[in-house]
């Protein structure tokens, strides 16, 4: 029985950080037997989904939902009001996707995302988050200092704009909409993907121009 | 709880390394770890009560431990917790008895749709109307709670201005205890020089989703 007994868990941390092996990627392999010896895991669900996030799951899904938002007025409308039904048309809804919100850069404005209090992430459309997301540098700075933090990746804003930091909180997971890049017109939804990254969807990049640039 | 989870303006961390390569894993036993979460569990386990007893790691351990080692070590202790292995068998990573169970294997494809399928919504019907519309000026509570809660430190007793409602969702600090309960919740906006001495005049905010019971009118 799940006892949701604070202390109790914390006194377990304390004994098993002293009795488990030090390596991590040895701990893990000890879960993994037991879990397996225990008949409550098979290692081959395990590989399926490393596979599932390491290709289909990942960047790539939140790139094709901004593209498409890009190329398509009505599907953009759709994405901003409803943002799971939208995704759930390309069948990107899923982990941590529910309550998905899109934020949108304009010249005005730059968003920036971030967890600060675990490391909350839209898992269904952008796959695993990056380490630097899960940090202690991001977390704590992301909110306090998020130009600096912005300056580390690159992007300096003028006093002209307003940055919006989203810390999730809740269940409501944020995507960001980066501007589409001058110089894109000519190109179709698979081409336009290609310009998207997966930081300019959590806010730490922003003009995505040059990219477009050498797509042409 | 005041934990080294709380990281919102703590200072002195940093900078970002900025330069880590894009893959989804970057050791094997980071995939296997989070193959792991995706697919074990014990009864009564919420995502509350898992980001609380990851929470309750000792700070030091939070703050300097590899990310997804901390995840072993929840899932081990939740596991410890509720009675589906024992510390001995945890600690030596061999059962002591041995089981006939056969559990369902996946596929690549099967992962990919049961994904799809956990999609788990929050939001709850509640009968009674929200205390506060877009526009209300609010202040977070200037006391959190002790056990698990979703409002950081770094916004206690400050201001902000109510952006949108978003209906009621199931309350983190009841569920961390298995207990659900809904409250509506709200994105509320802090202007950057409300929250940070050094920001006076700058012309940032940040929005964070808080529940009605974390407010008071502002």
């Amino acid at each position: 029985m799940t006892t949701y007994d604070s202390t109790k868990v914390a006194a377990l941390h304390r004994e098993l950080h002293s009795h488990l092996p030090s390596e991590p990627a040895l701990r893990v392999k000890a879960l993994e037997s037991l879990l397996v010896e225990k008949g409550l895991v098979d290692s081959r669900t395990i590989d399926a989904w490393v596979e599932a996030y390491s290709d289909e799951i990942g960047p790539k899904r939140g790139a094709r939902v901004v593209a498409k938002a890009w190329a398509d007025a009505s599907f953009k409308a759709r994405l901003m009001a409803d943002a799971p039904a939208a995704i759930d048309e390309l069948g990107y809804l899923g982990n941590a996707t529910a309550h998905l919100k899109v934020v949108e850069n304009t010249p005005e404005v730059h968003n920036l995302v971030v967890c600060t209090l675990c490391s909350c992430y839209p898992f269904s459309v952008l796959g695993m988050a990056p380490n630097w997301y899960k940090t202690a540098a991001y977390r704590s700075r992301a909110v306090r200092e998020p130009r600096a933090v912005l300056k580390e990746f690159g992007v300096e804003l003028g006093d002209e704009v307003e940055v919006r930091v989203w810390d999730s909180t809740a269940e409501l997971r944020y995507l960001v909409m980066p501007q589409r890049p001058q110089g894109s017109d000519h190109l179709d939804v698979d081409e336009l993907a290609r310009l998207v990254s997966r930081n300019s969807m959590i806010g730490t990049e922003r003009d995505l121009s040059f990219r477009a640039e050498e797509q042409s | 709880m005041d934990g080294p989870h709380d990281l919102g303006g703590k200072e002195g961390f940093g900078p970002v390394e900025v330069d880590e390569p894009e893959v989804p894993f970057h050791h094997d036993w980071e995939g296997r770890m989070w193959g792991i979460a995706r697919s074990t569990g014990a009864p009564g386990w919420t995502i509350d009560w898992w980001r609380h007893m990851r929470e309750l790691i000792d700070p030091v351990s939070y703050l300097s431990r590899p990310y997804f080692d901390s995840w072993a070590q929840t899932q081990i202790a939740g596991f410890v917790d509720s009675g589906t292995f024992t510390f001995e068998e945890a600690v030596t990573g061999r059962s002591a008895a041995a089981s006939g169970d056969e559990p369902q294997v996946l596929s690549r494809e099967d992962a990919v749709a049961a994904d799809r399928r956990s999609a788990h919504r929050f939001d709850r019907e509640l009968g009674t109307a929200p205390a506060y519309q877009a526009g209300d000026a609010v202040r977070a509570r200037r006391l959190g709670r002790t056990g698990h809660t979703r409002l950081p430190n770094y916004v206690h007793g400050c201001v902000g201005i109510i952006h949108a409602y978003h209906g009621a969702h199931v309350l983190p600090d009841a569920s961390a205890g298995g207990e659900e309960l809904a409250e509506h919740l709200y994105s509320v906006a802090f202007r950057a020089e409300a929250l940070w001495p050094e920001a006076a005049g700058r012309n940032d905010r940040v929005f964070l989703d808080l529940w009605e019971s974390y407010l008071e009118p502002g």
